[in-house]
């Protein structure tokens, strides 16, 4: 009953602003209104910048029947949207990008963290971004740019992180996931449990990691780590010295030819991997999935020494204020709902919220993703395909398992600067 | 300029401002070299705000600081001094810039090399040996398929031919020629030459085939009738009059493989060094002024190589 009042004053509200913009416009502009200006001004319409992990149409399509916002998705790369929100704040409203990019967008006063207190379900979002450890206690690996560092602001404008909670959020948690390894169980034929199996000379030519700098220097610390040969204070805040020791490792790696290729886009490491020019590469998780929707066998495979994991969440651009700022929070509030939720937990990513997210999945559904539970019957991805066949398990097994297992997450280093140069000489090498 | 008023001349009244019939009504005192400038001037103007403008821009930015979030406007050589950082200290090693200038002149060289030899032969098949003025473009239009996919396409495309369980591969194996696998057929140098080799003999050919139709047939009859053998034809009388074309395709095919790094990454597997990789990592990295040093640096190479190719050849007089 509460949902369908509400819902009427939300459609009411609407039709008042509708009306009232409508009115202005017609004012505004004279006699020279068309069409798609009285169209739009009907509409609440949200900008919004992010990189393609999100921006499901089936999310924008359900957002627009439930709230009436019309979502206008920005699609960039990481780099991409950090490069956007830097030299060009005004070009869209809600901004939706990861955690780590806060270390930069924060002190540009490019963006506006949002109040808590406005967020329904912000005291249901998972401990895992607000205390650092899984809903069953598990501790998570605290190295690098971990959300629970960079969660709240000291105050409304303020460009301080701060220490403990306070009701300005720079990110509303959205979605997270914990990486590993992707490999051809198929070609490699035994079990591989370390991220040291990167390096190892059997699989020479037949490796690869992904080539972009702050993420690829994490999952060659993992490796280096793994390796024995040293181990670092914090993977994702290195000293120069630590930056030389790992770029040393992977150059010798790369002159052995250990590397068939390096990857830098989603598609490129489907491709790498399906045709079997790696047997094992760093990857991510719908790319294992759609390797293997293509009916070829692949891995995201468990390592002993855990997993390097990234979150994101929404906030908006400094220029966003007035009934554009009430939108913004209605489809926030809207996205930790559940419909959005569930829809990720599905294509095997992690809902902030969990709880609205189960409420809108199948109980099988959410044995599978979450639990690590057999599949009671087939498990299909948002769009009706065929991901697996009842009885499978989900790679790493339960939310509890994967979350509890990160070891570190992706990160800005102070070295930043030093590390990309770095970087270049590695790839020169 | 002579050239531009020779048009001058040879256009009809009426297309000229401030000739034709607007004379006629009211004598002007506008003077050809004027008309020039007019005529240029829309071009001009393009080129000083989408070329010049931003050239400048890229200059003065490459001389700022930075920090992780922000461009700081004053004074610094940071951009250029951490870009050639070890260049002394390491040797004889080379520095990064250093080795990565080396691989892209390289392959600059190899694809010049490449592109230029086949170009050539395509160009001198067009012009001598299609007689039909249809046949002529109709193959010479053959020559922009490998424009017509996507990047990505392309790359996905030749991992099934060049890859380890690729066509080629997979060929040589059962013909018995090889025992193991070509490793070196894909993400190698290889690969990255054959890649840009197939897209930009293209450049080569337009060029070239336009200086040859122009050549003057009777200059070839005149020679074979002088007792020259068809290889001195060519050296003597095609080649001197075909190098225009020979140094404007050189210069497309220069320019375009300095500055790529798209082709290079992909082909590459990403392990080849480029130097518009390193302005794209810098970019990407919210660096600005080194990605801008960086394009100066790289803009000052290719500009050096240019001039040398013109000293050879003075493209205005042949023109």
């Amino acid at each position: 009953m509460t949902e369908t009042t509400r819902k009427k004053g939300f459609s009411r509200r609407t039709l008042l602003k509708g009306t009232a913009g409508l009115a202005g416009l017609a004012a505004g502009s004279g006699a020279i209104t068309g069409f798609p200006y009285v169209k739009s001004a009907e509409t609440k319409v949200l900008r919004y910048l992010g990189t393609a992990v999100n921006e499901g149409d089936d999310i924008s399509k359900q957002c627009l029947k439930d709230t009436g916002i019309k979502i206008e998705y920005i699609t960039a790369t990481t780099d991409d949207v950090t490069k956007r929100v830097m030299t060009q704040p005004n070009s869209f409203d809600v901004l939706d990008t990861e955690y780590f990019s806060l270390k930069k967008l924060v002190p540009s006063g490019n963006i506006l963290a949002l109040d808590a207190k406005k967020i329904k379900e912000f005291d249901n979002i998972t401990p895992v971004f607000t205390k650092g450890q899984t809903p069953g206690g598990k501790k998570i690996g605290n190295q690098g740019t971990a959300p629970w560092k960079v969660l709240y602001l000291e105050g409304k404008d303020s460009k301080k992180f701060a220490t403990s909670a306070t009701e300005f959020v720079t990110l509303i948690p959205t979605v997270y996931n914990a990486d590993t390894l992707g490999i051809r169980p198929d070609l490699i034929k035994r079990p591989i449990s370390s991220w040291s199996e990167l390096l190892n000379p059997e699989f020479k030519g037949k490796a690869s990691i992904l080539n972009i700098p702050s993420i690829g220097i994490m999952d060659a610390a993992m490796v280096v780590e793994a390796t024995g040969k040293y181990k670092y204070a914090d993977k994702g805040n290195m000293t120069k010295e630590e930056i030389d020791l790992t770029m040393k490792v992977m150059t010798e790696a790369k002159k052995a030819g250990q590397f068939r290729a390096f990857w830098k886009d989603f598609n490129e490491s489907v491709n790498l991997m399906a045709s079997g020019e790696t047997v094992i590469q760093s990857m991510w998780s719908p790319a294992v999935t759609k390797v293997r929707s293509m009916g070829i066998a692949c891995t995201f495979q468990p390592l002993k020494e855990g997993y390097r994991s990234w979150a994101s969440g929404f906030c908006v651009s400094k220029g966003v204020s007035g009934a554009k700022l009430e939108w913004a929070y209605e489809f926030v509030n809207w996205f930790l709902s559940g419909y959005a939720g569930a829809y990720l937990n599905r294509q095997g990513y992690y809902s902030a919220v969990l709880s609205t997210a189960k409420a809108h999945m199948e109980p099988y559904e959410w044995a599978y993703w979450m639990e690590g539970k057999p599949a009671e019957k087939d498990i299909k991805a948002p769009d009706g395909s065929l991901l697996e066949k009842a009885g499978a398990v989900r790679d790493g097994g339960s939310y509890e398992d994967r979350m509890g297992g990160v070891a570190c997450w992706n990160a800005v280093m102070d070295e930043n600067d030093y590390m990309v140069r770095k970087w270049n000489e590695f790839i020169a090498a | 300029m002579d050239t531009s008023e020779d048009i001058l001349q040879q256009a009809p009244p009426g297309l000229i401002p401030g000739s034709g019939t607007a004379r006629a009504a009211k004598p002007t005192r506008l003077s050809p070299s004027f008309i020039s400038w007019l005529q240029a001037g829309p071009m001009m103007l393009v080129f000083l705000a989408f070329f010049l403008i931003p050239l400048v821009f890229v200059v003065i930015v490459s001389f700022w600081d930075y920090n992780e979030y922000q461009l700081l406007p004053a004074f610094s050589g940071r951009g250029y001094t951490d870009t050639f950082e070890g260049c002394i200290a390491q040797l004889p090693d080379l520095c990064t810039i250093a080795r990565t200038y080396l691989m892209t002149l390289k392959l600059c060289f190899l694809v010049w090399v490449i592109t230029l030899f086949i170009g050539f032969w395509v160009a001198y098949f067009l012009a001598f040996h299609v007689k039909s003025k249809t046949w002529q473009m109709g193959l010479s239009l053959l020559c922009t398929i490998p424009f017509w996919t996507s990047n990505v396409i392309r790359m996905i495309a030749w991992i099934p031919l060049l890859g380890r369980n690729g066509l080629v591969n997979s060929g040589l194996v059962k013909t018995g020629l090889i025992n193991q696998p070509l490793e070196w057929l894909l993400f190698s140098e290889f690969s990255v030459v054959l890649a840009l080799v197939h897209l930009f003999t293209f450049f080569m050919v337009v060029p070239i085939f336009n200086s040859m139709v122009r050549i003057d047939k009777s200059l070839i009859e005149a020679a074979y009738d002088a007792g020259a053998t068809g290889f001195q034809t060519l050296v003597n009388v095609i080649i001197p009059l075909a190098k225009p074309g020979i140094v404007i395709g050189s210069i497309f095919v220069i320019t375009i493989v300095m500055g790529d790094f798209i082709t290079i990454g992909v082909m590459g597997g990403q392990q080849i060094a480029a130097a518009g990789k390193i302005i794209e990592t810098r970019v990407n990295a919210l660096q600005f002024p080194a990605a801008a040093a960086n394009a100066v640096i790289l803009l000052v190479i290719t500009f050096l190589i240019i001039t040398m190719m013109s000293r050879i050849v003075d493209i205005k007089k042949e023109l």
